[in-house]
């Protein structure tokens, strides 16, 4: 268990000399506390994967440091870094019991039997997995699978932190929702710091306390679900977490109004003095804005197609050129071609070249 | 034209993987292939590409039986889940490569794969080749080979699985619109439900080898005829609950004893399961007409819009789900009510007797 600090931390796989708008990782310092659940969230290419092999010691990093309570552990290799990774696909030794194989990351490093025995038996208690520790660990589900190897991740109690690359992409649907509460309940079961890498949002967004989205080598926001929901600092995080994401539209804003093709909605706080010359949108969650019957005062749009996702409906319409989904509250007809959208004003921000304007109240 | 499976049942060293199949899929239709990990998906698509032979039963095209035709001479092309491209040709000559084989006039070549490109937005990388390409790019090269080559029957096995999640999202939506655009038979893979929902069309319901249900989506997702069809088309799992009819009322297992109002009204006397999504669990306390539970949580997962609430009664876990941000401590003891004109009821066999709206 460790506190993380990344000190201005970057990576260029193109050497040192190579322009830093280039750089896979740009620099970043922030603070991870111990015993905290993070995940790192974005696209492919987004730099998540390269942070995570920088604290893991795989890759050296072009600049910066990273502490681990303080210490600079940056120029240690993987194994002296003390840390522990679960990755996409299952890591097991066929031959070896399911008890063996979570044995056996104690086994390498002089544990006693005693104590490896009761950690062993901890771990297949939280993991439902006590039925199978005499099992040879082969002809198992994919799901099984995963599990010891999440096993082995977390069997040892004395790690700086363990780190999981996309651990439950190959796994089901159903087995998911089982597999993520058995993790959010061993990490507070276990009290490990614990740093999870998905380019799924849900994964993130359930999994972890806080949620660092990155976005072509940056980090654009570090939040709790709620914050990256409620108040994206970035077009990119709005547009990124949610699903569909938030409707992102140009606006010209003034005061407490917004003009979004041709037509007005009012606004919670009050923007005055955008910065000259930037780019201005408008962002509000799907879910923010409901579809009505047109009327008089409503910003009236195009209905294009519904999605039926079973508990919700979002309606895809277009106001303009711009492509915007609107919720269909429950038990409402759905108008053939043309409908009104009600904004929750308090919903509404305002975006200056994609970084959130705060306003004033 | 259409394809049919007639009864066909296929066996690998002796253990059936195909049971007694029967489907027929129309031109201009998209059917999903719903079901988990080996409920025999990709298998029915080897079989309706003819790269496998049933062990029993035919298959037919247009009424005619093609049983044990070579693939080469059917009208098919197949994207998997790993994209497969020819990594040494351009995006260009990847799309234009049926074409070629087919020996078209260069014109048409150009115009057919010009049409492809657009549809699939990949007009910018066409000189590229397929590992300059981002995982969705390429994955989109592949599907626009398998459109351009006009064949009539279109597999698709899983195709977004490997994709990242906003991708996926994204190719989701456009998939309908090009499916429509196509004309062919389209059959589609998936393990999940809001996928099926989202692409619309058919949704074929498959476990261990077997058709479970067949129909229009909405329709399936809306009456399963059985419990494990409800169980395969929830995302969250489906939450179930044992009652005992008796004498007017209903007796929940290891929970309360309410009036049979509602859906439970007409049930023969006898032991039924309750199943009911998580959007159908209602949490508050007391609602005049809903039947009341307590439940202990185990977990709750914040994604902003929604919060998932795991819980546990009567050792059966359950998933709730609220809109917007709601946290609750592991332990909490939790009031959630059912609505009785709001499940699905099963009856001792697992066949759906009662369902939310007109059966």
């Amino acid at each position: 268990m460790a506190r993380i600090d990344l000190v201005d931390l970057a990576h260029s796989y193109n050497g040192n000399a190579a322009d830093p708008e280039s750089f896979a990782l740009k620099p970043i310092s922030m603070t991870w506390r111990q015993g905290g659940a993070y995940a790192l969230l974005g696209p492919s290419g987004c730099g998540k994967t390269t942070l995570l092999n920088l604290i893991s010691g795989i890759v050296t990093p072009s600049r910066g440091k990273i502490l681990f309570d303080g210490v600079d552990i940056t120029p240690l290799s993987t194994q002296k870094r003390n840390i522990a990774q679960v990755f996409q696909f299952p890591v097991i030794y066929d031959t070896m019991t399911v008890g063996q194989n979570l044995a056996f990351p104690l086994k390498n490093r002089g544990v006693t039997k005693a104590e490896i025995d009761a950690r062993v038996v901890e771990i297949a208690r939280l993991l439902d997995l006590t039925p199978y520790l005499t099992r040879k660990a082969t002809r198992l589900t994919a799901d099984a699978k995963q599990k010891i190897s999440l096993g082995r991740g977390l069997v040892r109690s004395n790690v700086a932190a363990i780190l999981f690359d996309e651990p439950l992409t190959v796994i089901d649907p159903e087995l998911k929702w089982q597999l993520r509460s058995k993790l959010k309940a061993l990490h507070r079961a276990l009290d490990l710091t614990m740093i999870y890498v998905t380019h799924d949002q849900t994964e993130a967004l359930t999994f972890a306390d806080t949620v660092v989205v990155m976005h072509d080598g940056r980090v654009v926001q570090s939040g709790t679900p709620a914050e990256l929901f409620d108040k994206p600092a970035h077009t990119f995080v709005g547009y990124f977490i949610g699903s569909p994401g938030m409707n992102i539209v140009p606006a010209e804003v003034r005061g407490r109004e917004a003009r979004i093709s041709g037509h007005t909605i009012a606004l919670n706080r009050s923007y005055d003095g955008l910065p000259a010359g930037a780019k201005i949108e408008v962002g509000v969650r799907p879910e923010f804005v409901d579809v009505a019957p047109p009327a008089p005062g409503l910003l009236s749009a195009n209905i294009e197609r519904i999605d039926d996702l079973g508990r919700v409906r979002f309606a895809r319409v277009r106001i303009g050129d711009a492509k915007f989904a609107a919720r269909v509250p429950p038990g409402f007809s759905i108008p053939d071609k043309v409908a009104g959208l009600i904004f929750d004003p308090s919903h509404v921000h305002v975006y200056a070249d994609s970084r959130l304007i705060e306003g004033s109240a | 034209m259409s394809v049919t499976l007639e009864n066909v049942t296929r066996a690998v060293d002796g253990i059936p993987t195909i049971r007694d199949v029967s489907l027929t899929l129309e031109r201009g239709t998209l059917s999903v292939l719903l079901g988990p990990t080996l409920s025999g998906k990709t298998s029915i698509m080897r079989l309706l590409a003819g790269l496998d032979k049933p062990t029993t039963g035919s298959v037919l095209v247009d009424g005619k039986d093609v049983t044990g035709v070579d693939v080469r001479q059917r009208s098919v092309a197949m994207v998997y889940q790993q994209f497969i491209n020819y990594p040494s040709l351009s995006v260009y000559e990847n799309i234009a490569s049926p074409l070629r084989v087919q020996g078209k006039p260069r014109v048409e070549i150009e115009k057919r794969v010009q049409e492809a490109a657009k549809l699939l937005r990949l007009e910018p990388y066409l000189n590229r080749t397929p590992l300059q390409l981002s995982g969705g790019q390429q994955q989109r090269t592949a599907i626009a080979r398998a459109l351009v080559k006009g064949a009539d029957l279109v597999l698709l096995d899983e195709p977004l699985a490997n994709l990242d999640y906003k991708l996926r999202e994204e190719l989701r939506t456009e998939l309908p619109r090009i499916f429509e655009a196509s004309g062919a038979i389209f059959v589609y893979a998936t393990t999940e439900p809001s996928e099926a929902l989202l692409l619309g069309g058919r949704t074929v319901c498959m476990w261990e080898g077997e058709i479970l249900q067949a129909g229009e989506t909405s329709k399936v997702y809306r009456h399963p005829d059985t419990m494990r069809v409800a169980q395969v088309f929830s995302d969250p799992p489906l939450n179930i609950v044992g009652i005992e009819k008796s004498n007017g009322s209903v007796q929940y297992a290891g929970g309360v004893k309410a009036p049979a109002s509602g859906l439970y009204a007409d049930l023969g006397d006898g032991t039924y399961r309750v199943g009911f999504r998580a959007h159908q669990l209602e949490v508050a306390n007391g609602i005049a007409g809903r039947h009341g539970f307590h439940a202990t949580v185990t977990v709750t997962e914040i994604t902003g819009s929604e919060s998932f609430v795991h819980l546990n009664r009567d050792a059966s876990n359950w998933v709730a789900v609220l809109q917007g941000v709601h946290e609750y401590a592991p332990g909490h003891l939790l009031d959630a009510v059912l609505d009785p004109n709001n499940v699905f009821v099963f009856d001792a066999a697992g066949r759906l007797v009662a369902a939310p709206g007109a059966m």
